[in-house]
């Protein structure tokens, strides 16, 4: 079962979610969390395992072949990133432009521009106790999320079967990266605030959600704080409220320190419990 | 005209609570810019108008005329995206799916895919509550290119505050370290970076003065919840030492951010004690530093 934890504003807890409700599943079964949030990736400050298993993650540029090119300006005819340029007597490739359609590399008539892997992220993965978990992220400079979040989903895929819980620490917003992340989710926990920046924002999530037909359940962090708008909202639109973590300066303190927060806080603990009867509930798996 | 872009990595930090209150402090003489346009909220605290509203077209999506297709499959073949399956019996593009790069259209024998330009977002000019103007934007659901509607709201920002004579371009900065975040910052005069002394803060912070770091631009740190994690403010302000980037104010914990958000204000406009005198100092900080350059 898959189990993705988004949210539309960022810092509104999805990490701490992810990285507790992991954990607490981890007592009883064997879990695999992923860090999707290849910008920012979080979740590895609060589990430290042993590294298992490290690889490169690629994507496809074309590189130029100054000996096989006619200089017809094919590539950059068909090009619509502006990635592959004629300049002079020179074809230039733009690698932060491309985006690995091969378009240019298989209309060129001479072969020029064979498709050459470049690196992009790093992928790794940790095992400690029952859980697995695993992290990519993106080379800085590197400006598209969406391709190395797919090579991860692939690594998880391939791994582990459907029957494991996992775990998918979203990235924030509702744009490509977000879409990338979730569609393939059997659920969707979206974490929010009880302010009005955290409904703004959970509205647009719940918008996305819906664009790509998810289930979703809304937990709300920081409970206590600001007003009743978020709880007045996802009763008017249906949506079950899962859990909600009270505010307590003593939870910002612990997160501050990358210290889980369930096991120290009874009624912390008490929530996630509903979270995860909440997946089991919900579970496509279980309901065969 | 001197432009100040708010960033922070990480969410949560802050960011858009700051900004709204150096806006309020810069009175008429600024413009707003909000490019955080996947979750934009700055218009909870500013109140926009929305008078001025226009669309945004970006990118390129492709589509099948299903009359001139002949199912040769071969568009499907092209397509590294998987964004043409088969929905009964017919090649159908999933615009969700679809990076716009066109190669389907060249290579289908029957010329069946048109690319178009499709409406990404909407953008507006509105009048807000400090009786000047700001530049902000909605990207719709699902679509790429925030980071050109940034680079759209950062431009609009910039002629506004020329043809207006303002000083100031305040941008209410992206997240991450990718796309949208590059955009934020081209041509920034000042960065001002936004972080909190936890594990992920000090993370995304490092991570995201990377990118400051490569377009040379000049920054400057406020540590909000300073008093949250000592250990963690310490090794922000080595960061900081090492790095040679100005400490421009701590701000205490304080739920009194979250409570003049809840009523639609900055923490400025709400309290009249030390976070505001703090945030009053450093708004003249930055303005003096920002002038000599």
């Amino acid at each position: 079962m898959k189990i993705a934890i988004a949210s539309g504003k960022g810092g509104t807890g999805k990490t701490t979610v992810s990285t507790n409700l992991s954990a607490f599943l981890a007592e009883n079964q064997s879990v695999v969390l992923t860090d999707l949030d290849v910008e920012e990736p979080n979740s590895g400050l609060f589990l430290s395992g042993k590294l298992i298993h490290a690889e490169d993650k690629f994507k496809v540029i074309p590189e130029w072949k100054k000996e096989d090119c006619t200089l017809c300006g094919k590539c950059q005819e068909v090009c619509n990133f502006n990635a592959v340029m004629k300049l002079g007597k020179m074809i230039m490739v733009f690698p932060e432009l491309c985006h690995g359609c091969y378009a240019c590399s298989e209309l060129c008539p001479t072969n020029a521009l064979p498709m050459i892997p470049k690196k992009m992220g790093e992928l790794k993965h940790y095992k400690l106790s029952n859980i697995d978990f695993i992290e990519s992220k993106l080379i800085i400079g590197e400006e598209q999320a969406v391709p190395l979040i797919k090579q991860t989903i692939q690594y998880v895929d391939k791994n582990f079967s459907n029957d494991a819980i996992k775990i998918f620490d979203s990235p924030p917003g509702t744009s490509c990266p977000v879409i990338e992340a979730t569609k393939g989710a059997d659920l969707v926990l979206l974490v929010t605030e009880p302010t009005l920046f955290g409904l703004n924002d959970l509205k647009l999530a719940v918008e996305t959600m819906n664009i790509l037909n998810k289930k979703m359940g809304v937990i709300i962090n920081r409970f206590g704080l600001g007003d009743q708008n978020v709880e007045k909202y996802c009763k008017e639109n249906n949506i079950e409220i899962v859990a909600k973590i009270p505010n307590m300066r003593k939870i910002a303190e612990l997160y501050s320190s990358g210290k889980l927060i369930y096991s120290e806080i009874e009624e912390v603990k008490k929530e996630f419990e509903k979270i995860k009867d909440f997946i089991f509930k919900n579970n496509p798996e279980e309901s065969k | 005209m001197k432009e100040i872009v708010v960033i922070s990595g990480k969410g949560g930090t802050g960011k858009t609570s700051i900004t709204a209150s150096f806006s309020i402090l810069g009175k008429e003489n600024i413009i707003v810019a909000d490019c955080d346009v996947d979750a934009a909220d700055m218009h909870i605290l500013m109140k926009p108008d929305y008078v001025n509203s226009q669309d945004f077209y970006s990118g390129k999506i492709a589509e099948i005329d299903q009359s001139k297709c002949i199912k040769c499959g071969k568009c499907q073949n092209v397509c590294r995206f998987d964004a043409i399956p088969i929905i009964e019996g017919e090649y159908v593009v999933q615009p969700i799916d679809c990076e716009g790069c066109g190669y389907c259209s060249l290579v289908c024998p029957r010329d069946a895919i048109t690319m178009y330009e499709p409406k990404v977002g909407q953008w507006y000019v509105s009048n807000i509550k400090t009786g000047t103007k700001m530049v902000h934007a909605k990207l719709g659901i699902g679509e790429d290119n925030s980071g050109k509607l940034v680079a759209k709201v950062k431009k609009e920002a910039k002629i506004l505050a020329e043809s207006e004579a303002k000083d100031f371009v305040i941008v209410d900065g992206s997240p991450g370290v990718g796309c949208p975040v590059v955009s934020s910052l081209s041509g920034a005069s000042f960065v001002i970076l936004v972080t909190e002394p936890s594990v992920s803060g000090v993370h995304d912070l490092k991570r995201v003065y990377e990118v400051v770091k490569k377009f040379g631009l000049t920054a400057g740190c406020i540590i909000n919840k300073a008093d949250i994690n000592s250990n963690k403010a310490t090794e922000i302000k080595e960061f900081l030492d090492e790095e040679g980037i100005e400490l421009l104010a701590e701000l205490p914990y304080d739920e009194n951010f979250t409570k003049a958000m809840t009523q639609g204000k900055s923490i400025v406009e709400f309290e009249d004690g030390k976070i505001k005198k703090i945030l009053e100092n450093t708004w003249e900080n930055i303005k003096t530093k920002v002038n000599k350059k």
